[in-house]
């Protein structure tokens, strides 16, 4: 399958999960290192091409490695990089990088290996929902595989080696995407994101960033790497995300309770928007749609289903909007594009 | 006398202390240049008597360190927060460890350890384990699981001993 082939399917972790109202998707990433070998960053062009290498044999020993598609960036348009970027699958930081870098990508875009990134290899396991712990199981046993041909930088006492210090020990990146409109909507976002930073955990925006995240999408994650099992740091942050979901679902109920009204109208506003504009930006599409999902959730809009909006929300960006016209398309272009995309999909309901 | 970095002849000699260590450096132009050794003006002796005497300004220790594997210089990780490669955690030890307490509280890993680490590396995470629920243990007078946990911790480093001496014969 080429990249094109992205574009008429969305990825396996845009199903339905656990949690799936406030939850999108549960993330696991694992940076792991090759022994005595040069971090990306510092490497020569010919220590990168010879790390691509290792991990290209490497995956022999992967039960499924034949479902794994692969690219190196150097091969890929700028077009294409950002699509991979748009769909989740790499980093900002790969897409800029060059010699030796790339990525292995599994069909249904669960399970994706970036090579080159910062660290040699950056592991991800991506699942719908509230899934952490098969997120994990995942990741472990790719993590596994790989190892049975690849010598990890390990110590002892420092645990997986790391390009950056932030990363050592378990080199375990857990994190959760989460939709807040109602944390957001009865401006109870600011000391929820306030208290989460207190106890050892990051919240970023999806896209934004800190409390004005476009289309009410927060992303929450370990920071602490060294010194817990992944055991626990994953139950940690579960943990903590389920306290946020029951906030999430309180602050829901309030506005249903008391401004049932004011909810209805933030639902038809955003649904008379989007089915009539002729030009949308997209950030105020994120916006406009996280309304959507919410009118889904509340059982407002009874013809519309969460995955397919949470499949728009993936294909209204610059890339997939190009890529899908086949075309390069200024601004203004995408713009029209853009709003055209958002109607065609609301005549359908 | 060759360079430590790369085969050329080295030009710049140093010594320096680390934790009461002596160490030597020994440079070729080039990359004394690169640590930001100005090789036309030497070193005054009281730079190098501070960096003998004491550890709180320790100038020909700040100039030339380096990772002996990448090359990485202190200055260039300091910029970037990046290390050059894993050999780098050994060499600037020192200020990694500070910095890794402070953004883990922890300096010990415990988490997943590769299936090609041997034997020794299990049981040395198994007892760092161990060591943390007694202290855990102790801190809420449990002295009960106290005293089980000690006893664990004893029989583990008892049998990775016996694993070594096997190891040797």
């Amino acid at each position: 399958m080429t990249l094109d082939g992205f574009l008429k399917r969305h990825g396996g972790w845009l199903e339905a999960g656990p949690e799936e109202g406030p939850v999108i998707s549960s993330r696991i990433r694992l940076a792991r290192n090759l022994r005595e070998t040069t971090f990306p960053g510092w490497a020569s062009k010919e220590v990168r091409n010879r790390v691509w290498s290792e991990v290209l044999l490497a995956f022999d020993g992967v039960e499924d490695s034949k479902s794994f598609l692969r690219w190196r960036m150097d091969e890929l348009s700028a077009l294409d990089r950002e699509l991979l970027f748009e769909r989740h699958l790499i980093s900002r930081e790969l897409a800029e990088r060059q010699t030796g870098s790339g990525v292995f990508v599994n069909e249904d875009e669960c399970r994706a290996v970036m090579v080159n990134e910062e660290d040699h290899i950056r592991l991800q396991s991506l699942q719908p929902g509230l899934n952490l712990q098969k997120a994990w199981d995942i990741a472990d046993e790719l993590d596994n595989a790989l190892e049975k041909s690849l010598s990890y930088a390990f110590s002892s006492k420092l645990g997986y080696l790391t390009a950056c210090p932030s990363n050592v020990g378990t080199g375990l990146r857990a994190s959760v995407m989460l939709h807040l409109p109602g944390l957001v909507l009865t401006e109870e976002i600011k000391p929820v994101i306030n208290a989460v930073s207190k106890i050892g955990l990051a919240v970023r925006g999806l896209w934004g960033e800190g409390s004005e995240a476009s289309g009410h999408m927060f992303q929450i994650s370990n920071q602490i790497t060294l010194g817990k099992p992944e055991a626990e740091i994953i139950a940690h942050l579960e943990q903590i995300v389920l306290e946020v979901i029951e906030h999430e679902k309180n602050a829901r109920l309030r506005l249903m309770g008391k401004q049932e009204i004011r909810v209805h109208d933030h639902v038809g506003r955003a649904y008379g928007i989007l089915a009539n504009a002729a030009l949308m930006t997209t950030g105020e599409a994120l916006d406009l749609l996280s309304a959507l999902r919410l009118g889904v959730d509340l059982g407002l809009l009874p013809n519309m289903v969460r995955r397919e909006i949470d499949q728009l929300f993936i294909r209204i960006h610059p890339a997939h909007l190009q890529k899908e016209a086949g075309a390069a398309l200024s601004p203004e272009e995408r713009d029209i594009k853009r709003a055209q995309l958002i109607r065609k999909f609301l005549d359908g309901k | 006398m060759k360079c430590d970095l790369c085969d050329k002849e080295a030009v710049v000699h140093l010594t320096q202390v680390v934790n009461g260590e002596m160490k030597e450096v020994h440079l070729c132009e080039e990359h004394a240049v690169a640590q930001g050794i100005d090789i036309n003006s030497p070193i005054s002796i009281t730079d190098i008597l501070m960096g003998l005497s004491g550890p709180q300004k320790n100038i020909a220790h700040e100039l030339s360190l380096a990772c002996p594997r990448c090359g990485m210089a202190r200055e260039e990780f300091r910029k970037t927060g990046r290390l050059g490669c894993p050999d780098c955690y050994k060499t600037f030890m020192a200020e990694l460890t500070m910095a890794i307490k402070a953004m883990h509280h922890s300096g010990q890993h415990l988490g997943k350890i590769p299936s090609r680490e041997g034997a020794q590396t299990r049981v040395k995470s198994k007892v760092a384990r161990l060591q943390k629920e007694l202290e855990a243990a102790i801190a809420r007078e449990d002295f009960e699981k106290a005293a089980k946990l000690r006893d664990q911790i004893k029989k583990c480093r008892e049998e990775n001993v016996k694993d070594d001496e096997g190891g040797k014969s």
